[in-house]
C-alpha cells in the first residue's frame, strides 16, 4: 500500500517536472513550477520526511514562482516601455 | 521494479531539467529549468534513506527503538538545500534582470551575438 | 554549429549520462533497503543528546558546521541580490497608484495574515521536537507579512516593512550563529560543539544549542526572504528607467 502510493507519486513528480520545463513561456512555467512544488510536497509525505515536506512547501509553491513571476512582470514591463518610448519619438517630429 | 524506480525517476527529473537547461530560448525559463535540475536531487537522496515500513525521525510522538525510522541525514542534507536554493534561484534571477536591463533582450542565443 | 547541431551533440551527451544514472541505479542499495549505517548512528547521537526531532540534531549539532556553511552561501546569495537590484543612476521610483482589492479577498487575507505569521513562528520555535525549524518557519513567518501586499496594496506593505531593519535582522541572525558556535570554545571544547544543558526529551528547552542555532537560523531565513521579495517588488512594481515615461 505504503509502496504503491510512493510509485504513485513519483510518477506525479515526473510528469510534473516534464511539464514544467515543456512548457515554454515562463509566466506559465511558474505556475508549472508551483505544481511541481506541490507534487514534489506529496512525494516527500509519503516518503516520511515531513521536515523536507514543510520546507518544499513554503519555498517550491509559493516563493520561487513569485520570484519567477515578479521577474517577468519586470522584464515585460520594461520592453513595454521600450515599445511605448519608440512610439513617442516616432510621433514627434 | 519498485527497487529501482525512485532513482529512475531522479534520473528523469535530472535529464529532463537538463534538455530545457540547453534549449532554452529565455533565460527565465533557463532558471526555472535549474530548478527542476535541482528537484532531482532531493528525489535520489530522500531515496536513498528511506527503509521499509519505517517512519519520520521525529521522536516527539514517538517512544524511541519500538519502530524502524527512515535515515534523518539524507533529508537534513535536502531541507537545508531547499531554502539556499531558493535564494540562490533569486540570486539568477537578478542576474537576468541585469541582463535584460543592459542588453535588451532575454534569449541567450540574441546575447552571445551581441558580444557579452 | 547552427541549432540543428548543437541539437543533436546535447541529445547524444544526454543518452550518455542517462546510459550512466541507469546503470548506476542498479548498483544502488535497493529502495527501502533495511542498511542505514549513518542514519542509524544519527538518530542514537540525536537521543543522548536529548534532541526529539532527529533531523534538527543533525542539522544543528552534528552537522552544525555544514549548516554554518549554508547560512553562509544564503546569506551572500541576499547580499549579491540586494546589490544587483539596486536602483541605479539612470533609473528612477514611481509611487505605485493604490490598487482596488475585492472585498472577500481582503478579508481573507487580512484573517490569514496573524494566523500565517504565528504558524511561522511555531514552526521556530519547535523546531527541535516537531518537524519545521527555522529554515521553514522563517519562510513562512516571511511570506505571511506579504499577505498584505494581497489584501491591500505595495504601500500598505512598505509602511509596516523597514527595510533597513530586516537587513539588520538578516546579518544579526548569522552573526549570533557565529557567536553561539563560539560558545563551545568558552566551554573548553571544539567551536560549535553542543555544550549546554541538554534538558529533558520532548521538552522546549531541550537539545542544548539547538533551539538557540535553530532561532538563529529562523531569524536569518525571516529577514533574508523579506529582503530577496522587497528588492524584486521595488524592480517589478516601482522602479523605473530614466526616460520611460517623458
Amino acid at each position: 500500500m505504503a509502496d504503491l502510493l510512493i510509485a504513485l507519486a513519483l510518477l506525479l513528480v515526473a510528469a510534473a517536472a516534464t511539464a514544467a520545463v515543456a512548457v515554454r513561456e515562463p509566466a506559465r512555467q511558474a505556475l508549472a513550477l508551483s505544481l511541481l512544488g506541490l507534487t514534489l510536497t506529496l512525494l516527500f509525505t509519503v516518503l516520511q520526511a515531513p521536515d523536507v515536506a514543510l520546507s518544499q512547501l513554503a519555498v517550491g509553491s509559493a516563493l520561487t514562482p513569485l520570484l519567477v513571476l515578479l521577474s517577468v512582470r519586470k522584464a515585460r514591463r520594461r520592453s513595454l516601455d521600450r515599445v511605448r518610448a519608440e512610439q513617442q519619438a516616432e510621433e514627434r517630429p | 521494479m519498485m527497487d529501482v524506480l525512485p532513482y529512475l525517476v531522479a534520473a528523469w527529473i535530472f535529464l529532463v531539467g537538463c534538455y530545457g537547461l540547453a534549449t532554452s530560448r529565455n533565460l527565465i525559463h533557463a532558471v526555472g529549468c535549474l530548478a527542476v535540475c535541482q528537484a532531482a536531487t532531493y528525489v535520489l537522496l530522500l531515496s536513498v534513506g528511506y527503509r521499509h515500513s519505517g517512519t519520520a525521525p521525529v521522536f516527539a510522538d514517538l517512544t524511541p527503538h519500538t519502530r524502524p525510522v527512515v535515515d534523518p541525514v539524507v533529508q537534513a542534507l535536502a531541507l537545508t538545500d531547499v531554502v539556499v536554493g531558493a535564494t540562490v534561484t533569486a540570486l539568477l534571477l537578478a542576474l537576468v534582470i541585469q541582463v535584460a536591463k543592459r542588453h535588451h533582450t532575454l534569449d541567450p542565443d540574441e546575447l552571445s551575438e551581441l558580444r557579452g | 554549429m547552427n541549432r540543428r547541431q548543437r541539437l543533436w551533440v546535447l541529445l547524444l551527451g544526454l543518452a550518455g549520462v542517462a546510459a550512466l544514472l541507469v546503470a548506476a541505479a542498479f548498483r544502488l542499495p535497493t529502495f527501502g533497503s533495511d542498511f542505514h549505517p549513518y542514519g542509524d548512528r544519527a538518530v542514537h547521537e540525536a537521543l543522548a543528546r536529548h534532541t526529539a526531532n532527529a533531523i534538527a540534531a543533525v542539522n544543528f549539532d552534528q552537522r552544525a558546521f555544514d549548516t554554518l556553511g549554508e547560512e553562509s552561501i544564503l546569506f551572500g546569495a541576499v547580499l549579491g541580490t540586494v546589490v544587483l537590484l539596486r536602483q541605479a543612476r539612470d533609473e528612477h521610483q514611481v509611487t505605485p497608484a493604490p490598487a482596488r482589492v475585492a472585498a472577500p479577498v481582503r478579508r481573507y487575507a487580512l484573517v490569514l495574515l496573524p494566523v500565517t505569521l504565528v504558524t511561522g513562528l511555531y514552526i521556530v520555535a519547535h523546531g527541535q521536537l516537531t518537524p519545521g525549524g527555522g529554515f521553514q518557519g522563517g519562510v513562512v513567518a516571511a511570506t505571511a507579512l506579504h499577505l498584505l501586499y494581497i489584501a491591500v496594496d505595495y504601500r500598505a506593505l512598505e509602511r509596516i516593512r523597514p527595510l533597513g531593519l530586516f537587513e539588520v535582522g538578516d546579518a544579526v541572525g548569522e552573526a549570533a550563529y557565529l557567536i553561539t558556535g563560539a560558545a563551545g570554545l568558552l566551554a573548553g571544547t571544539a567551536y560549535l560543539t553542543n555544550a549546554l544543558p541538554l534538558g529533558t526529551l520532548d521538552s522546549l528547552a531541550s537539545g542544548g544549542t539547538v533551539p538557540l542555532l535553530n532561532a538563529a537560523i529562523g531569524m536569518e531565513v525571516a529577514c533574508a526572504v523579506v529582503v530577496l521579495l522587497a528588492r524584486f517588488l521595488d524592480q517589478a512594481v516601482e522602479i523605473e528607467e530614466e526616460g520611460d515615461r517623458s
